[in-house]
């Protein structure tokens, strides 16, 4: 019994060696916070750390909320990676969509006519397979850059949302149909647990049966490992390249609905801004390589906790935001060293 | 003027070099000729500094010197211009010759004392083009010369060209002859590697032929004859790696009508493979054969031609399309196209037979990994398991993964590209038997190989190539080295100027 739970855990540590050690700077953030945050008038050590404010109900419940919504279009990111590719389009994306949707619901605009949140749902999702396959099409097909693409995307797609609200904030009080469904979907709780945060679980393990155990997430991994020898192999390199892009901006599409909920409007000019770059930087801080090829489910988790974490800890602990950033930077670039000198491999020598 | 004494060069375990022996007088022009392989390029590195020698000695007028790198070559008058080219496009042609030894004033390019001083480098080549004239504007055959110049604006007493004609006209290969001729005159020696033959005969003094890294013979003056470089290039004894290989013919399996590739657009090749033959396919670096056998898997798009399987047409450029008609390519480059060096074997074997392995698109990994042990040990490929990355399996082993990922999916054509290249005999005999085999079972083998024993010993007729046609095709009673070598540097009559 014991046997089989250690080989267990030695053959998870070999699979995830990367990811094991960012799961130690996850915990030693985590702890640095609880132990600044901690309640000074409880009874004792131990009480006070669990009374701190960082595990204080509300405090976890926001965390987990942030940790989905970000984890959402992480996931999509860390799929386009994965092929060498990179999409700078996703904040953008999320302005531009949060409007389209709040239109859908309110009718305010006028060639967007209202409709019920749920078809206005599919109407988004359909906008977003159509930009997603835009974007691969220009990118698997055409070979364009995938930079160049989705940098316009990133300029773009702003001057989108804010032509059509005309630059002023949306919101969706007056919608015409009941949106009581709407809310309580997408900002409710199950099992205490916010919706967010639950649809990130479930993307997530989707996210892992793909990339792990199905043929097109060998493929995927092939072609960014590869993509000569994938094509050679007889695998339509085009079209799973191209279904990366499109994965990624359905995710964003997804990540936008419970977002735009969250903040209730949406402000075309800052809604979402520099998203697409704490994407980029969980999937990077999570062991996707922007090379192609490399990255796994549980990397891009960890590494979105990390960056929710930190940012957590900057609001918890009263530090200055603008200095929060400067420690977010120095987070990613000690991974990204970690990396590129492969510690985890001299960490992990005796476990494998 | 120089003079190289038992130069050996060992790359690992290749021995590139054995003992050669090489030297040239000032005003001498010297052809070097070899098979592909045969150690031409690497003695050529280690005069311009890219490789030093295991052992041996350099010595230039008499003096003994040693070539770090290519700066000292440049010191003592070696110049190399290369088959490829390094020019930059976005400068003049002044800016060209003098780049990194610009005239400066006030810290700038003073442009117009590098015009002056380019101007009477150019003329001295009978070049009429001005200094300032952009690079990109010339032909391939005027950047050839202005690449000489560059050289002798350094002074050089020693001009290596390495195949300075390959993408000349015959015009363009005139004028270069005519200045090679006039070079040796103002007593620069130099070095001509080349495969066409002719051009040796037109302008060497003296050709020296190496073959397998070892001097294989020289010729002087009247010596200098096509015939007889072709078999001090070649000429030796086939040795016994070579399995029984009795065909046993049955109905034509690949037809091939009027193909040609995108390299080379006006190639027009027609071919039939029969089952259970070996065709043998020969050719010159360059002549086209790997563009052919891409353009047939369907990789490369294919702007003209037909081919069928048993009597069944393929659409042109669509991989699937092939493999789905049991077409299958082991190309030529494993690294860069037959494996995806950082997964593992199990991994790589699976990548083109997916759909065996998974169900509804879930793979099934014990069924992947006992399937792939077993072709690991029917191909005698030596790795501690399944999960051993490729990349870090020797050459051998690895080609071995690459032709069993396919050899195993019960192919009706198999065209191997190179199958044997830096492999060690061993390995090689394996992967012979593997082949006969295949044929055994009526597959129809399509064998592309720049090795002379391996084309005569394996096939059973041999098609070669040149500058993307077909020249001939022997029968086995018309097998030579001679007469593949005659097909394989004749330039094909018909090519539209």
């Amino acid at each position: 019994m014991t046997d089989t739970a250690t080989n267990f855990l030695s053959q998870l540590l070999s699979r995830y060696r990367k990811e094991s050690c960012l799961a130690i700077v996850l915990l030693f953030v985590a702890f640095w916070t609880i132990f600044f945050s901690r309640d000074t008038e409880a009874n004792g050590f131990i009480q006070s750390l669990i009374d701190s404010r960082f595990l204080s109900a509300r405090n976890l419940e926001n965390l987990a909320r942030q940790i989905g919504m970000y984890g959402i279009f992480t996931l999509g990111m860390g799929l386009v990676i994965i092929t060498g590719g990179i999409d700078l389009s996703v904040g953008s994306l999320m302005a531009l969509f949060g409007s389209i949707f709040f239109y859908s619901l309110t009718g305010a605009h006028g060639w967007i006519p209202a409709m019920p949140w749920s078809v206005a749902i599919v109407a988004l999702m359909l906008v977003a397979v159509v930009i997603g396959a835009f974007h691969g099409w220009l990118v698997a097909k055409i070979r364009l850059p995938a930079f160049v693409v989705t940098l316009c995307g990133l300029l773009g797609y702003r001057g989108l949302a804010q032509t059509i609200t005309h630059d002023t904030s949306i919101g969706y009080f007056d919608s015409k149909f009941s949106v009581a469904g709407l809310e309580s979907l997408l900002t409710g709780k199950l099992f205490g647990l916010p919706a967010a945060f639950i649809a990130f679980l479930l993307f997530s393990a989707l996210m892992d049966y793909v990339l792990h155990l199905s043929v097109f997430g060998r493929y995927l991994l092939a072609l960014g490992r590869n993509e000569q020898a994938a094509r050679y192999s007889g695998i339509n390199t085009v079209l799973v390249m191209a279904f990366a892009y499109v994965a990624c901006t359905v995710l964003a599409a997804v990540a936008a609905l419970f977002f735009c909920l969250y903040t209730s409007d949406v402000v075309p000019s800052m809604h979402g801004n520099f998203f697409e770059l704490y994407a980029i930087a969980g999937a990077v801080l999570g062991g996707c390589s922007l090379r192609g090829g490399e990255g796994t489910v549980v990397g891009m988790i960890i590494g979105t906790t990390v960056l929710l974490i930190l940012q957590n800890m900057v609001n918890l602990l009263g530090y200055d935001s603008s200095f929060g950033k400067v420690i977010t930077a120095i987070v990613i670039l000690g991974a990204a060293l970690v990396d590129r000198f492969e510690i985890w491999k001299l960490v992990y020598r005796r476990g494998s | 003027m120089l003079q190289l004494k038992n130069i050996s060069k060992s790359f690992g375990v290749v021995q590139a070099l054995s003992d050669v022996d090489f030297e040239i007088a000032a005003g001498e022009v010297v052809g070097l000729i070899g098979e592909n392989g045969a150690g031409k390029s690497t003695l050529m590195k280690i005069l311009g500094g890219v490789h030093e020698p295991s052992s041996g000695e350099i010595f230039i007028d008499g003096e003994a010197v040693t070539i770090h790198d290519a700066k000292a070559a440049e010191r003592l008058g070696i110049s190399f211009v290369h088959q490829e080219l390094n020019l930059l496009d976005n400068l003049d042609v002044a800016g060209n010759i003098f780049l990194g030894r610009e005239p400066r004033r006030f810290g700038c390019i003073a442009t117009k004392q590098l015009h002056d001083m380019a101007r009477p480098l150019l003329e001295k080549l009978g070049l009429r083009i001005e200094p300032h004239t952009a690079l990109a504007s010339l032909s391939n055959g005027q950047k050839q010369l202005v690449e000489i110049s560059k050289a002798l604006s350094m002074d050089a007493r020693l001009l290596i060209l390495d195949e300075p004609t390959s993408s000349l006209t015959l015009q363009e290969t005139d004028t270069l002859l005519a200045l090679v001729k006039k070079l040796r005159e103002q007593g620069i020696s130099i070095i001509f590697i080349t495969h066409r033959l002719a051009e040796v005969e037109q302008v060497a003094d003296r050709v020296v032929a190496l073959r397998d890294g070892e001097l294989a013979g020289e010729l002087e003056g009247e010596e200098i004859h096509r015939d007889r470089m072709i078999s001090m290039m070649i000429g030796r004894e086939l040795k016994e790696v070579y399995p029984e290989n009795e065909p046993s013919l049955g109905n034509v399996v690949l037809d091939v009508k009027n193909f040609s590739t995108t390299r080379w657009p006006h190639g027009d090749t027609s071919f039939q493979i029969r089952a259970g033959e070996i065709l043998g396919m020969a050719g010159l670096v360059g002549a086209g054969r790997s563009e052919m056998a891409q353009a047939l898997f369907g990789v490369d798009p294919s702007p003209s031609g037909t081919l069928s399987v048993n009597g069944a047409p393929l659409k042109r450029g669509q991989v699937r399309d092939a493999i789905a008609h049991g077409v299958f390519l082991a190309p030529e480059d494993r690294k860069a196209s037959g494996l995806v060096l950082e997964m593992t074997i199990c991994e790589n074997m699976t990548l083109n037979s997916m759909s065996r392995f998974s169900n509804r698109g879930r793979i099934n990994p014990s069924r992947e990994r006992s399937q792939t042990a077993q072709w690991l040990k029917e191909f005698g490929v030596k790795a501690p398991n399944v999960e051993h990355t490729a990349g870090n399996l020797s050459g051998g082993n690895q080609q071995k993964v690459v032709l069993a990922k396919w050899m195993t999916l019960a192919p009706k054509v198999m065209i191997f590209d190179e199958p044997t290249r830096g492999i060690d005999m061993g390995a090689r005999h394996e992967i012979y038997q593997a082949m006969v085999e295949l044929a055994r079972k009526g597959c129809a083998i399509l064998m592309i190989s720049s090795d002379m024993e391996e084309l005569l010993g394996m096939s059973h007729r041999i098609a070669v190539m040149c500058e993307g046609h077909l020249t001939g095709t022997l029968e086995k009673n018309e097998f030579s080295e001679e007469a593949i070598m005659n097909l394989a540097v004749q330039i094909h009559q018909n090519v539209p100027a």
